[in-house]
């Protein structure tokens, strides 16, 4: 199979402490890998390091093939990146930010209006192609935030909590978003607070205290740990946790 | 740096790309000029403040530095000289030998007033009931030029009272007052100098910081620097459309007061757009290094607001002249961009003076451009790494 992230001891100091320590993992092409973990677990950090922001303290990773630490162009130019704050420019309408977008990932110009096109066509968003992003509502700013995130269709797209602050309808069709995707080939790497959605990944991770304390499918896991749901998972696994989510 | 941009632009066209450069242009363009009100106050601001500060305050101005040329050296001029010395408004720097002088004095910035007397004044007096001395002032701020003038005119009265109060003979000195730079004493000399300072600080350093700020708050800011866009573009094209609207009210400005105010553009035109495009640079540093440091807007607002606005009105001699203030803040005058800014601007708008006369200034805001950028990219990279 093809690997698009290898994180081999990845680790990251902070002074004295120990953010994220020594994870190793893989995720495969076209896979969902929900990232888990209580606040100030080091989810955030790995992640950062694995989106070329930060640089490991030692340890290595390949995001799509390329080295995070030397090859940080190439890593960034391969993939998406979307947080909870949905990070579209309001004051710009909803074609003019896919065309920033597009435009700073550095789509060919020609291609930009046959993607434009049919990005507000999947999304049923033909009507609203002049519309200013501020005026829409949470829901479908959320979704096109998604499909800005892949507009350039990287090999791998970063979702930081990206439901947070919507309601589960909404969460349920952004997750549909999601499979399209990946049937598209991309791989998804997920953080999430919701346990519900730890289910709808292929695998997941749970990082406790800056390491890895479970990853397999969310099946296996509730096997394992001989529980009902990943919730129950999730808190037989944080219970131990030494850190205080901050 | 333009050569580079456009270097870019034609190597993307052939492979029919848009630079992400340039889109990312684009869109901050987009910001300023959708958001009507912001366009409106910006652009109006440069208008608005000249009118506002069309009313200068009049200030008193102590131990004003004088030269004296005295040819006749007798009982009533050295006792003028002594008074002036003795009162808390003057200070005698240098007595000149020949009238040739004078010119000098002022050229180089070393007095705000020579006081010239005439051959033989005492005599004069005795003899005829009237004798000459000139009081030439440095007119480019009014205010202190009238007080100043106002002060030495007391000293002469009250001298020549001291001196004839028991004689009956109604002895006249007449005072001849010629003011140099600003020969109407218009307070838009003053105050024309100080505008640029403020709004090219406003548009520039404010501004800018506060955009960037802005996209932090939101969160785009991080989705800027996953992608491929390298940082450094990202705040050169933060700081691009402030350049050009900064640029926009420098020459509002400028022709406001050359054919509305009647402030002409004395010295060379050249020269004084150069030392605003360096002045402008200090402060999009400075808006970079302000923006480095905070994560919000509002914050960013407040620092520039009491960071850069206060000490500029204040302190950079726009309103009240420095040579005024306590010791104290004499020297955090020193540090005001603003402060050598607006002492440029008057030598060249209105001194007439060239190059030479500016180096100072010039260098001293090269200096400080240069600095801040370093700064501002060292944060920035800190703030990646």
């Amino acid at each position: 199979m093809d690997k698009v992230i290898v994180a081999e001891q990845l680790t990251k100091q902070f002074g004295h402490f120990t953010a994220v320590d020594h994870i190793s993992f893989e995720v495969e092409r076209g896979e969902i890998f929900g990232f888990l973990g209580a606040n100030g677990a080091g989810k955030t950090t790995a992640m950062r390091m694995l989106c070329g922001l930060s640089l490991p303290t030692s340890g290595k990773a390949r995001v799509a093939g390329f080295d995070i630490a030397t090859q940080t162009e190439l890593v960034k130019q391969n993939i998406g990146y979307m947080s909870q704050k949905f990070a579209l420019y309001d004051e710009l309408t909803v074609a003019e930010n896919i065309r920033l977008y597009a435009g700073i990932y550095d789509v060919p110009k020609n291609d930009i209006q046959i993607r434009t096109h049919e990005l507000l066509q999947r999304l049923g968003f033909e009507s609203e192609r002049n519309t200013f992003v501020h005026s829409l509502p949470l829901g479908w700013k959320q979704k096109l935030a998604f499909s800005v995130a892949i507009i350039h269709q990287p090999r791998i797209v970063f979702l930081d909590e990206p439901t947070g602050g919507v309601d589960p309808v909404t969460r349920r069709q952004f997750w549909e978003m999601i499979y399209e995707a990946t049937d598209r080939g991309i791989t998804a790497f997920v953080t999430t607070h919701y346990m519900d959605e730890a289910e709808y990944c292929n695998r997941v991770s749970v990082m406790v205290d800056g390491k890895i304390a479970a990853m397999d499918s969310p099946a296996q896991l509730r096997k394992d740990f001989n529980a009902k749901t990943m919730d129950d998972v999730f808190h037989q696994l944080a219970r131990n946790a030494s850190r205080k989510a901050e | 740096m333009m050569f580079f941009i456009s270097w870019r632009v034609m190597h993307r066209e052939k492979q029919n790309k848009m630079s992400p450069f340039l889109s990312f242009v684009r869109k901050e363009f987009y910001h300023i000029f959708r958001d009507k009100t912001t366009t409106a106050i910006l652009l109006a601001l440069p208008v608005l403040m000249l009118m506002l500060f069309g009313y200068a305050i009049t200030t008193e101005v102590k131990n004003s530095r004088v030269a004296v040329y005295d040819p006749s050296n007798d009982l009533f001029t050295r006792a003028v000289i002594e008074k002036l010395n003795a009162s808390e408004y003057f200070t005698v720097v240098k007595m000149l030998k020949t009238s040739d002088e004078i010119n000098e004095q002022f050229r180089k910035g070393e007095v705000k007033m020579v006081i010239a007397f005439s051959e033989k004044c005492y005599q004069n007096m005795l003899h005829t009931g009237t004798a000459q001395v000139a009081l030439i002032v440095d007119g480019t701020d009014p205010n202190s030029s009238k007080a100043v003038v106002g002060y030495a005119s007391a000293i002469l009265a009250q001298q020549q009272q001291d001196m004839f109060q028991f004689t009956n003979i109604p002895f006249q000195v007449q005072p001849e007052i010629k003011l140099l730079y600003n020969p109407t004493m218009k307070g838009a000399y003053n105050f024309v100098p100080g505008v640029m300072g403020m709004i090219l600080m406003l548009i520039c350093a404010m501004m800018t910081s506060i955009s960037i700020a802005k996209e932090k708050e939101m969160g785009t800011m991080e989705v800027l620097l996953v992608s491929p866009v390298k940082p450094s573009h990202i705040i050169l094209a933060k700081t691009i459309p402030y350049f050009v609207l900064s640029l926009i009210n420098l020459s509002t400005i400028l022709l406001i007061s050359v054919f509305i105010l009647g402030v002409p553009v004395a010295g060379s035109l050249f020269w004084l757009l150069m030392l605003s495009l360096v002045y402008i640079l200090v402060n999009l540093s400075l808006g970079l290094v302000i923006s480095s440091v905070v994560d919000n807007q509002q914050t960013a607002l407040l620092i520039s607001g009491m960071v850069l606005m206060l000490p500029v009105i204040m302190l950079s001699g726009m309103m009240f002249p420095v040579e005024n203030m306590p010791v104290f803040f004499q020297w955090i005058s020193q540090v005001i961009p603003a402060k050598w800014y607006i002492i440029g601007v008057k030598k060249i708008m209105i001194k007439g003076l060239g190059f030479e006369a500016i180096l100072p200034q010039l260098s001293v805001l090269l200096g400080m451009a240069i600095l801040l950028i370093g700064v501002s990219i060292k944060k920035f990279r800190y703030r990646l790494e």
